[in-house]
């Protein structure tokens, strides 16, 4: 609305310019229109340059005593305050005033809302100026007064201030305007009136006040009035001056809005939003500190010395030619985090085994060997115990029918360093965090393991839900996971891994070994080779039986068997009434090649492939699992590594169907004791009683009689 | 992710584990340069790889000025040479819902499928009629990222500043990038909250199975991941306050029938 008044000044200038002297009709109760028309041209000069430069606008004054703008803007700032012929306070505020109008004028030029807002209002005015030369400045006047009005409340809230030039305060210039209009129409109304001839408002004149009023009301719901909402906008398109401001000005109507909730909160608000975050970088700060410890020299020594650490970063950049990694930084402090766990752990070899995805968190697991003697004792066993307390309590309690229900013997889990123990597990959430090392795993889970399906969740004691009933939490079945992965999917080139030669030939274990190690003579085989054969790879890893374990154990005590002499638990074997032959389980020996492997429903179970077909010379083989997702393996002749990084489960073509719960038990059997029948009738006694009397009369039926009569009643 | 990040973007996305090679990645850039201008796209993005036995199939997507209109995709198997694929159809589908199992490598693999009676369904349609599926149902938007013109054209948000840190932890904030399904179902009184030039898409926040997206904070809250396990390999990313996000699809390419048994 306040553009109005620039732009009615304007028009009304234009219009009266031609004629003479806009200024001093306009200010009819001045005393000295022409030196204040002069001094307003002049001050213009001052204002008008500071502000961006513009072309040349319409609407300048076009009398003799005003200068066209072009000649305003090139001569030097004048100082705004007038070189008065007038020392009266008014011709400054009123000349001020005009150089705001102008110089908002000039540049909201630019801006579609305020041409579109403006249009409107010059055709009202157009119209009316066309009416009379008089009207424009009654107008005027008038307007001053409604202004007055209107800014009553106004006028105490912005008192008369400096008029700068900055775009960012045009807002207030707008304001002054009113103000300084106000104490103008004051002035005004102070002068007799005797100039100014008061026509009753015309009808575009309380137009103009409605929409003005209008468009400052407040909103009930936000407070805002469109007004300001309108200038906030205008100003910071201007500022910004972005492309297609048309386009966007949605967008920044919405971002002012937003700005006027901007948190005005203390720093102790935001610190809380952020905190999770300083957090982990302080736990990650700490591991690039770690190196600084006292006595560095001498572990420098250690360190290099030690070997335990494996070269993260190189098999990392091997990887990422295959395309696959956690990216660089990332790699980075996965590895300064094995750092200190190898720094805290007795370590002697440890791994980077990969990541598993998991819902709210994600598992970096790292694959560890703990130096000879030096395990950490772990809790009991408590498997077979259980089942002995079972049986006890039962006894304890009176003469209720004991179930001939033996459960199946727990299988006793593997020793560690053997079979699925081999080694020891460690995961973190995200590096900087504690290491947790995963419990030992027991066949048990593993076979269970094998027949749900579940995602991980990220938090190591999740119970698990499913059926069958998963004997653990998440850390179980998380570490029956990795096992599982590990014997499927680790690989390694043929002749890197041999048998020991000294060892295994007293036992008697069908010529399966259990232990390798590397072979010093490796030479390495070609990377083409590697590709395009599947039998130049083996797996170095026990494969896990059906029964869950490594080696085989057989339940049955026999005393042959070695194997059982070694496990303490199973002292207290409970006899059973049928010995059950157990299948001896077999599982294809350690070091075999990966050639022999399932395929998985017409899919071969590895995908081979060279790491770049552009540059063949130094690419790398890699291998890829097709039945555990994500799982690679790489080598690039003499070296290679496996990784693991997905969400853990195995691949299979069908959807996962659960089991079904096993058949109802049977309480008794049925025989012909229990067997329902109907009683017979009395027609059918009276004849097998006919029948039975018929044979009375031979004596040696007699007995039998009896017994049928004893019958007969007990079937009564 | 649009190729024209494209680094930033596979470094961001990095964290599920699968990304390109550095050949791959030197190849895209110059080919999805090249293929933006040949098809005069608005915008091409990098859709992900799908893992075949064979050999993988690099897809990109491009984009028109609306962003919503249906998107052209292309294939490629050595990020160099791209072809075009034809638009997915209803039919596509219904026929590629027999087949199961990887996919081969090679586009002009037929695989055959016996019902009534003998059907060959070609691998280039499965592939085609998979992309979309993925799309339509996995395929991810931040809040804000996109706006509707008055006149119906959705464009990219040039003031979008990226999601605030209590956002970004809301599945509410982000959309999946498809024409809405579910708008029209929302009641009175959910639609007078929705502010229609923003939410003009289906939010994340109602689909079915709930919990088919795993949302994570990375790199120390720095960087939101949401995982798809629907279809798992589908990884959207976004950097909170910053014009970072994307997604992209690495994967086999077969949807997780199993996933109500998996949660």
């Amino acid at each position: 609305m306040e553009d109005s008044t620039p732009l009615k000044q304007k028009i009304e200038h234009q219009e009266l310019g031609e004629t003479g002297r806009p200024w001093e009709e306009m200010v009819t109760t001045s005393q000295d229109p022409e030196p204040r028309l002069s001094e307003a041209s002049e001050s213009e000069q001052g204002p008008v340059t500071g502000p961006q430069p513009r072309s040349s606008p319409p609407g300048i004054p076009q009398s003799g005593a005003s200068t066209p703008v072009d000649d305003l803007v090139g001569p030097g700032v004048s100082s705004p305050p007038s070189p008065s012929q007038e020392p009266s306070s008014t011709p400054s505020p009123l000349a001020l005033a005009v150089q705001d109008l102008m110089a908002p004028w000039q540049s909201d030029k630019t801006t579609s809302v305020i041409s579109e807002a403006g249009t409107p209002h010059l055709d009202h005015l157009e119209q009316s100026s066309d009416k009379a030369e008089s009207t424009p400045h009654q107008t005027c006047q008038s307007e001053g007064n409604t202004f007055h009005q209107s800014q009553q409340t106004k006028c105490h809230l912005y008192g008369p201030r400096d008029v700068s030039y900055n775009n960012s305060k045009r807002k207030e210039l707008r304001f002054d305007i009113f103000q300084e209009e106000d104490s103008n129409s004051d002035y005004d109304l102070a002068q007799p009136e005797s100039g100014a001839s008061e026509v009753a408002p015309s009808m575009l004149e309380i137009a103009i006040q409605n929409a003005k009023a209008y468009l400052l009301k407040s909103s009930s719901k936000s407070g805002l009035n469109l007004y300001d909402h309108l200038s906030e906008m205008l100003t910071k398109v201007l500022d910004k001056r972005p492309e297609n401001a048309v386009d966007i000005i949605e967008n920044v109507s919405q971002d002012v809005k937003m700005e006027h909730f901007s948190k005005k909160l203390d720093t102790l608000q935001n610190e809380n939003e952020m905190l999770p975050t300083y957090e982990i970088a302080e736990e990650q700060k700490a591991l690039f500190l770690q190196g600084n410890l006292e006595g560095a020299d001498q572990e420098m020594e250690d360190e290099i010395a030690e070997h335990s650490l494996p070269n993260v970063m190189e098999s990392a950049f091997y990887f990422e030619q295959a395309g696959v990694g956690l990216g660089t930084d990332e790699t980075y402090r996965i590895f300064l985090a094995l750092k200190q766990l190898t720094d805290t752990h007795p370590i002697q070899k440890c791994r980077f085994w990969g990541k598993i995805l998991g819902l709210e968190m994600n598992y970096i697991v790292a694959e560890v060997e703990f130096h000879e003697g030096e395990d950490e004792e772990e809790v009991e066993e408590e498997d077979v115990p259980e089942e002995r307390d079972n049986g006890d309590s039962e006894a304890d309690e009176d003469e209720l029918p004991r179930s001939f229900y033996k459960a199946p013997q727990a299988i006793p889990k593997e020793e560690s360093r053997t079979g699925a123990n081999k080694y020891v597990y460690f995961v973190c959430n995200e590096p900087g965090r504690p290491w947790v090392k995963l419990p030992a795993v027991t066949p048990a889970q593993i076979v269970i393991a094998r027949k749900i399906k579940k995602f991980f969740t990220g938090r190591l004691d999740t119970p698990i839900i499913s059926y069958p009933p998963f004997p653990g939490n998440e850390s179980n079945y998380l570490r029956a996971q990795i096992a599982r992965i590990s014997a499927g999917t680790h690989v390694s080139p043929l002749g890197f891994y041999h048998f020991g030669e000294e060892e295994e030939e007293e036992e008697e274990t069908e010529g399966r070994r259990d232990s390798f190690e590397e072979n010093p003579d490796f030479e390495g085989i070609q990377v083409i080779d590697l590709v395009e054969s599947l039998s130049n790879w083996v797996h170095h890893v026990q494969h896990i039986l059906p029964q869950g374990r490594c080696n085989w154990f057989n339940p049955i005590r026999k005393s042959e068997e070695e194997e059982e002499a070694e496990e303490e638990e199973e002292e207290e074997e409970e006899e059973r009434e049928e010995p059950d032959y157990i299948e001896l389980e077999v599982g294809p020996p350690l070091l075999t090649p990966i050639s022999e492997d399932l395929e998985i429903q017409n899919t071969p179970p590895w995908t081979a492939r060279l790491s770049s077909n552009l540059i063949p010379q130094y690419a790398i083989a890699v291998l890829r699992s097709n039945l555990w997702t994500g799982a690679y393996a790489f080598s690039n002749g003499k070296k290679f590594e496996n990784l693991y990084i997905g969400w853990g489960h195995k691949y299979s073509p069908d959807s996962y169907t659960p089991p079904v719960p096993p058949p109802v038990y049977q309480e008794y059997p049925s025989g012909p004791e229990i067997t329902e029948m109907d009683d017979p009738s009395v027609e059918e006694e009276q004849a097998f009683r006919a029948a039975q009397e018929a044979a009375v009369n031979s004596t040696e039926e007699n007995e039998e009689t009896e017994e049928d009569e004893d019958a007969e009643d007990d079937y009564d | 992710m649009d190729e024209e990040s494209l680094l930033l973007s596979l470094e961001l996305a990095s964290g599920s584990g699968q990304g390109l090679s550095p050949d791959r990645r030197a190849s895209l850039l110059t080919s999805l340069m090249l293929v933006k201008r040949d098809y005069r796209f608005d915008r091409v993005l990098f859709w992900g790889r799908i893992l075949s036995l064979v050999a993988d199939y690099y897809i990109a997507q491009g984009l028109s000025e609306d962003q919503l209109s249906p998107r052209k995709t292309l294939y490629s198997l050595n990020c160099m040479e791209w072809s075009l694929l034809p638009p997915a159809t209803e039919e596509m589908e219904m026929q590629t819902s027999v087949v199961k199992g990887r996919f081969m490598g090679d586009p002009s693999h037929e695989y055959e499928h016996t019902e009534l009676q003998k059907v060959q369904i070609k691998e280039e349609t499965r592939l085609v009629s998979i992309i979309d599926q993925i799309d339509k149902a996995v395929a991810v938007i931040p809040r804000g990222a996109l706006f509707k013109t008055p006149f119906g054209p959705i464009r990219v948000n040039r003031t979008f500043e990226g999601l605030s840190s209590s956002e970004a932890k809301k599945l509410s904030s982000y959309f999946h990038f498809r024409e809405p399904v579910e708008l029209k179902n929302k009641t009175l009184l959910e639609k007078a909250d929705l502010d229609p030039s923003l939410d003009f898409m289906d939010s994340l926040e109602h689909d079915i199975p709930k919990g088919s997206w795993s949302i994570q904070m990375e790199r120390g809250n720095t960087l939101v991941v949401l995982r798809s396990l629907l279809w798992p390999g589908l990884t959207f990313y976004h950097a909170p306050r910053t014009k970072n996000y994307g997604y992209i699809y690495v994967g086999t390419g077969e949807k997780n029938i199993d996933l109500p048994f998996m949660l």
